[in-house]
């Protein structure tokens, strides 16, 4: 097909034809390619006729021109349009070759969790701090005398006895893993301005035996604040606020009369929720009250002047009440299954 | 304490048929939590029968049986079982006569266990029935044979029912008295506050047991105090009465052992029970002495260094000079306030009683029940405070009861002492409970309150004067009078008022810090845990100190296990408890992080303060300074364990096992999430891996450790050979780091990237040829990163081929190949210079 050639009408066809046939025929995109190079490529014959047109006469230039243009655009169209389809149907079939068992697939991930302790101490410091109160912490050994006396735990008082303390060896030294994290009541007191409105949580400690439902150690949280006027109708607003921030709008709590050396008066705190395990009942929390004015003394504050409320709860309990633990043992193990059936969650 | 119902409702109105649960729901409005319900646990039909006849039959087994004919029903009624008026019944017991009135549990019956009755065969007989013996009936411990009701002083028709005749049909209930409310360690105080909590009417068991007009100077007693603690003298009321011609053989009554039993006192013989009951009535402890034994007079004083006293439980004591001691002529009696002496105590051979009661000084008490570990029922009661005023009429109450009971006489009286200097008023301002309590009240109503609780009160200029009644030692100022006030009217009247706290900044930058870290591992797939800081002495040697010389640990004085005493140095041991128990769990794969408090105290250093400033005012500067420094250091440590597979073998993926590496990653994620820039250099930590530990620093300062535990040590402790641990201390990271991130400017022209491999000799770290590096290329280098370590073939023995990918920018213009190829070969200039590395082609 390399000599020259009369631009006829059949021989356009006939070159068309070709082309036309091979590009249907062609399978895949190399195929399509070869046939690009055969029929539309320099040797091509349309590429020859259309090279031919140079010789033709002037006054058939513009039919002939015509004639050879409209054959070669039939054939660049029916080009593009089959790579289109070749394209295409080359793509699904890589997508078809490329399925995988989603639910087989390598996991370079593992799957970790935080204890729902500390999840539960956040949300709760998150819940006060949205209230703009400030969080604080203070030494799980402590000086008795942030723990005890500056709380209004007389030494010989039986209250004292009855905090099941343990005591740092030698006992003279008086220091004890603190037995509640009121101490750091005083220590806010002593460090910061008034009016304050303190959260702080941490471990304590006591020599209760380990079982299903008491751990020597275990978490509080200790709310204090001590403003001019604060009056035991603001601790309760506290506590209802905060129950139904953490437990829901259905949460209620109740103020009962009870007894602690730093408050006076002093309340145990209640609460109900339609859906404990065993009903909607009554279940004690915490201990709460306003602050016994000895205490405001300690810490260099005129009872005179101002008034404060403080209020304890245990993490452990409200886990336990919240999220249906049963055995308190669970949460100190360290068995990796309890944590991650909260992941970072609680 | 427990409260038995019948005994409560003889001093307030107690409306028949009132539940225990009732009682309870009134008490803890006013602050008597609920503890527990007691009965005797049993149910009927349980009559009083007859014994008409028996016959004994000795059996193989060595015992003998009698099979007894037991009239339960008059005549030709039918029993409360249904059967018939005579029942024939099998017995073991041999110390009942014919004719003897005993108790019979008919079938149907249940006793407490429980074991129901029913007729069974036994021994040939079909046994319809039992007699039952005082233990088998929840009354006592005795068990040596059958209960004759003789014996308890009783007669009762036949067919009658026991449960009642014998109080078995009473209940109480257990409240817990929390320590500023003695009294209520009485049924005298439980009933008053039934009346609060309820309004029923209240009598006084003190008024009904006024003391008779009796010489109060018959008997002799001193106190003699030479040592006040605390300016208090010991005693301050001192009352005896003489009780003469008494018969201890005489039985306790049966409505006095039941409601014993049920308040938790076992039935002793008449004149102890008798003490123990008035003690449980009114709150006043009694003592009973036989006042033969006694040698001349009373005298009450403090015991002198080293002492001896043997109490009645049999054990000598060597007391110290705070304790106060009754004596007589022969030395100390009795230990005041706590126990008795077992010298003169009351027993069978008893005639002649002197009754103490006295009223002791709490905080002397207090210390001496501590000191010899006696929390005896009277010490639990001065150590909280008792009525000072009622021990006149607590000796003749139970004077009385010795008469009626066990056949004395008041003969002479006794003696008493009445020391107890007159209360305090305390000015209550108008207006002050509510400004407490955030409730208005009025005055009639605060008035009415402090009336009802037993005030006295008397208006003044702005307020009331109120003296508190003598039984309430707790209420020393306005704040208790408000709780009193709020505690009658009820908390339920406190209005939720929510107070605006003044704006405040969020959490600290630690406490985020340390927040996001806990996060970002956890996210990062390690499980977060919490261990228990109790730890062995071999635990913070091993963990607690990095080159092995003696650390110093906080010992608990009283630890609950005696092998674990000393508070952790380090999270390690506890990381590898948990690792143990999750691998003996089945478990396989773990990652495990600890964030939390570690105990540092400073060798040869000694730690608190010998003596402390008082409570109610604050100390100075210096002594709150000095008590801050007697207070051992307690960083925030983060460690985590990694062990088993990091990635787990699944399809089209084999498994990648853990190691150092990943305790270094552990590291990449607190640097993450802190900010910080951690350095990892080696080190070495005396329970790691010599060849595979990583020391931490900050800033230049060292912060932890990361590497393999030694393999010896995971032996030990039952886990694989290679355990990845890291411990950081996790404050001192936050400390270093600046708080403020700096940016630089981000470069948008073109890069140019080069390889760079250096032969160095083998112990060279790798981070510091690439320090070098860096440092030598200059600010044209914006990255550099090692992308492999290789040893072999073309390399040195004893020399390894570092190769590092370098990525260059300049700010201002396109780098050329060349410029960057120039800072390269600077950079590997000076690893040339620092380590001897030579370009590898």
């Amino acid at each position: 097909m390399s000599e020259p050639r009369e631009i006829t009408e059949n021989a356009v066809q006939t070159a068309v034809d070709a082309a036309l046939a091979a590009i249907a025929s062609a399978g895949d995109s190399a195929a399509l390619k070869q046939v690009r190079t055969e029929h539309t490529g320099e040797k091509s014959a349309l590429a020859l006729l259309n090279a031919e047109l140079r010789n033709v006469p002037n006054d058939q230039k513009a039919a002939l021109g015509k004639l050879v243009g409209g054959a070669r655009g039939r054939v660049n169209q029916a080009f593009a349009a089959r790579e289109a389809e070749i394209v295409q149907a080359e793509a699904a079939a890589q997508l078809e070759a490329e399925a995988v068992d989603v639910t087989a697939l390598a996991s370079r991930y593992r799957a970790g969790a935080r204890h729902p302790l500390t999840l539960l101490q956040d949300r709760v410091c998150d819940v006060f701090t949205g209230m703009g109160w400030e969080v604080a912490e203070g030494p799980e050994v402590e000086s008795e005398w942030f723990n005890f006396d500056a709380l209004n735990f007389d030494a010989d008082h039986p209250a004292r006895a009855m905090q099941d303390t343990f005591f740092v060896d030698p006992p003279e030294a008086h220091l004890v893993l603190r037995t509640h994290t009121s101490p750091v009541q005083i220590r806010s007191m002593l460090e910061r301005e008034l009016p304050l409105y303190v959260l702080a949580p941490g471990r304590v400690y006591r020599t209760d035996e380990f079982d299903a439902t008491h751990l020597p150690v275990f978490m509080q949280f200790e709310g204090v604040a001590v403003d001019k006027g604060l009056t035991m109708a603001h601790l309760k607003g506290t506590l209802d606020h905060f129950v139904k921030s953490i437990f829901g709008d259905e949460a209620k709590i109740r103020l009962r009369p009870s007894y602690f050396p730093f408050t006076e008066p002093s309340a145990e705190l209640d609460f109900w929720h339609p859906t404990f395990k065993d009903g909607p009942r009554w279940i004690e929390w915490g201990g709460c009250g306003m602050m016994h004015p000895n205490v405001l003394k300690a810490a260099g504050i005129d009872p005179e002047i101002y008034t404060g409320f403080a209020f304890g709860m245990g993490i452990e309990r409200g886990l336990m009440l919240r999220n249906d633990v049963q055995d308190m043992r669970e949460m100190v193990e360290g068995d990796i299954r309890f944590s991650q059936q909260f992941g970072m969650v609680v | 304490m427990r409260v038995p119902l019948s005994w409560l409702a003889e001093y307030v109105e107690l409306v028949p048929g009132t539940t225990p649960e009732e009682v309870h729901a009134a008490l803890v409005k006013v602050g008597l939590e609920e503890e527990d319900v007691h009965t005797f646990d049993l149910q009927g039909p349980i009559v009083v029968g007859e014994v008409l006849e028996f016959v004994e039959e000795p059996q193989t087994n060595g015992k003998t049986i009698r099979w007894c004919q037991v009239r339960v029903a008059p005549d030709d009624e039918t029993a409360a079982d249904g059967g018939p008026a005579v029942h024939g019944i099998v017995c073991g017991a041999r110390n009942f006569f014919v004719g003897d009135k005993v108790v019979v549990t008919l079938p149907g019956s249940v006793l407490p266990g429980p074991f129901p009755i029913a007729a069974r065969t036994t021994y040939g007989h079909v046994s319809d029935g039992m007699i039952a013996s005082a233990r088998e009936l929840g009354l006592g411990e005795e068990h040596d044979g059958i209960l004759r009701l003789s014996t308890l002083g009783l007669d009762a028709p036949v067919g009658s029912d026991a449960i009642a005749l014998l109080g078995l049909d009473d209940a109480a209930i257990e409240i817990n008295v929390t320590p500023d409310r003695g009294y209520a360690f009485s049924i005298r105080g439980v009933a008053r506050e039934y009346a609060h909590a309820t309004g029923a009417r209240f009598r006084d068991p003190v008024e009904q047991a006024a003391p008779a007009e009796v010489a109060d100077d018959a008997f002799s007693v001193v106190i003699d105090d030479a040592a006040p603690i605390r300016g208090k003298v010991g005693s301050s009321v001192f009352a005896t009465r003489i009780v003469r011609g008494v018969d201890p053989s005489h039985p306790t009554p049966a409505w006095m052992i039941a409601r014993l039993k049920l308040a938790g006192i076992r039935s002793i013989s008449v004149l102890v029970d008798i003490t123990n009951y008035v003690m449980l009535e009114l709150g006043q402890p009694i003592h009973g002495y036989d006042l033969d034994q006694l040698r001349g007079g009373i005298v009450v004083r403090r015991a002198a260094e080293g002492e001896k006293f043997t109490t009645l439980d049999g054990k000598e004591r060597t007391l110290h000079v705070e304790d106060l001691v009754v004596t007589d002529d022969r030395g100390p009696i009795g230990l005041g306030g706590v126990m008795g002496g077992a010298e003169t105590e009351m027993g069978d051979e008893t005639r002649n009683v002197l009754v103490e009661a006295a009223n002791w000084d709490p905080v002397s008490i207090a210390r001496t029940a501590r000191r010899h570990k006696l929390p005896s029922e009277a010490a639990k009661r001065y150590e909280r405070g008792v009525d000072p005023e009622i021990a006149a009429a607590a000796v003749s109450r139970v004077a009385q009861l010795m008469v009626d009971l066990a056949g004395g006489t008041v003969d002479e009286g006794g003696s008493l002492i009445q020391t107890t200097p007159a209360r305090q008023a305390i000015v209550l301002p108008h207006g002050f409970v509510s400004t407490i309590i955030g409730v208005e009240y009025t005055d009639d109503e605060v008035h009415d309150a402090l009336a009802e609780i037993g005030g006295a009160i008397t208006p003044v200029d702005g307020g009331f004067s109120v003296v508190p009644p003598a039984w309430r030692p707790d209420l020393t100022g306005r704040e208790e009078l408000a709780e009193e006030v709020a505690r009658l009217i009820g908390y339920d009247r406190i209005p939720s008022v929510l107070p605006v706290a003044p704006p405040g900044r969020g959490l600290t930058r630690s406490q985020r810090l340390r927040r996001r870290t806990a996060d970002t591992l956890a996210a990062a797939g390690a499980t977060e845990v919490l261990s228990f800081p109790f730890v062995a002495a071999d635990d913070n040697a091993v963990f607690g100190s990095a080159d092995g010389s003696p650390v110093a640990s906080v010992r608990i004085a009283n630890a609950l296990d005696q092998t674990a005493p000393f508070l952790r140095r380090s999270l390690m041991s506890g990381l590898i408890g948990a690792a143990r128990r999750n691998l003996s769990r089945g478990l396989t794969d773990l990652a495990l992080f600890e964030i939390g408090t570690v105990f540092l105290p400073e060798p040869g250093r000694s730690y608190g303060s010998p003596s402390l400033p008082v409570g109610d005012e604050k100390p100075s500067d210096e002594v709150l300074a000095a008590l801050d420094a007697g207070i051992p250091p307690q960083p925030r440590h983060l460690g985590a364990l990694i062990v088993g597979d990091a990635v787990s073998k699944q399809p089209g993926q084999a498994a990648v096992p853990a190691g150092i590496a990943d305790a270094l990653d552990v590291v990449r994620q607190v640097e993450l999430a802190t900010g910080a820039r951690i350095d990892v250099v080696h080190g070495s930590h005396r329970a790691l891996h010599p060849g595979r530990t990583a020391e931490l620093r900050v800033a230049g300062t060292a912060v932890g450790f990361a590497g393999e535990l030694l393999p010896s040590l995971a032996a030990d402790a039952d886990l694989p050979r290679v355990v990845a641990l890291v411990e950081l201390d996790l404050d001192a990271v936050i400390a270093l780091t600046e708080p403020i991130v700096e940016a630089g400017t981000i470069g948008t022209l073109p890069a140019a990237t080069q390889d760079l491999s250096l032969i160095v000799p083998v112990e060279v770290a790798a981070a510091e040829v690439a320090d070098a590096v860096r440092e030598g290329a200059g600010a044209l280098l914006e990255q550099i990163t090692i992308v492999d370590d290789y040893r072999g073939q073309g390399v040195p023995s004893g020399a390894k081929s570092l190769t590092f990918a370098l990525r260059f920018r300049a700010a201002d213009r396109t780098l050329t190949a060349s410029e960057a190829s120039e800072a390269k070969l600077a950079g590997a200039a000076l690893a040339h210079e620092r380590f001897g590395a030579s370009v590898r082609e």
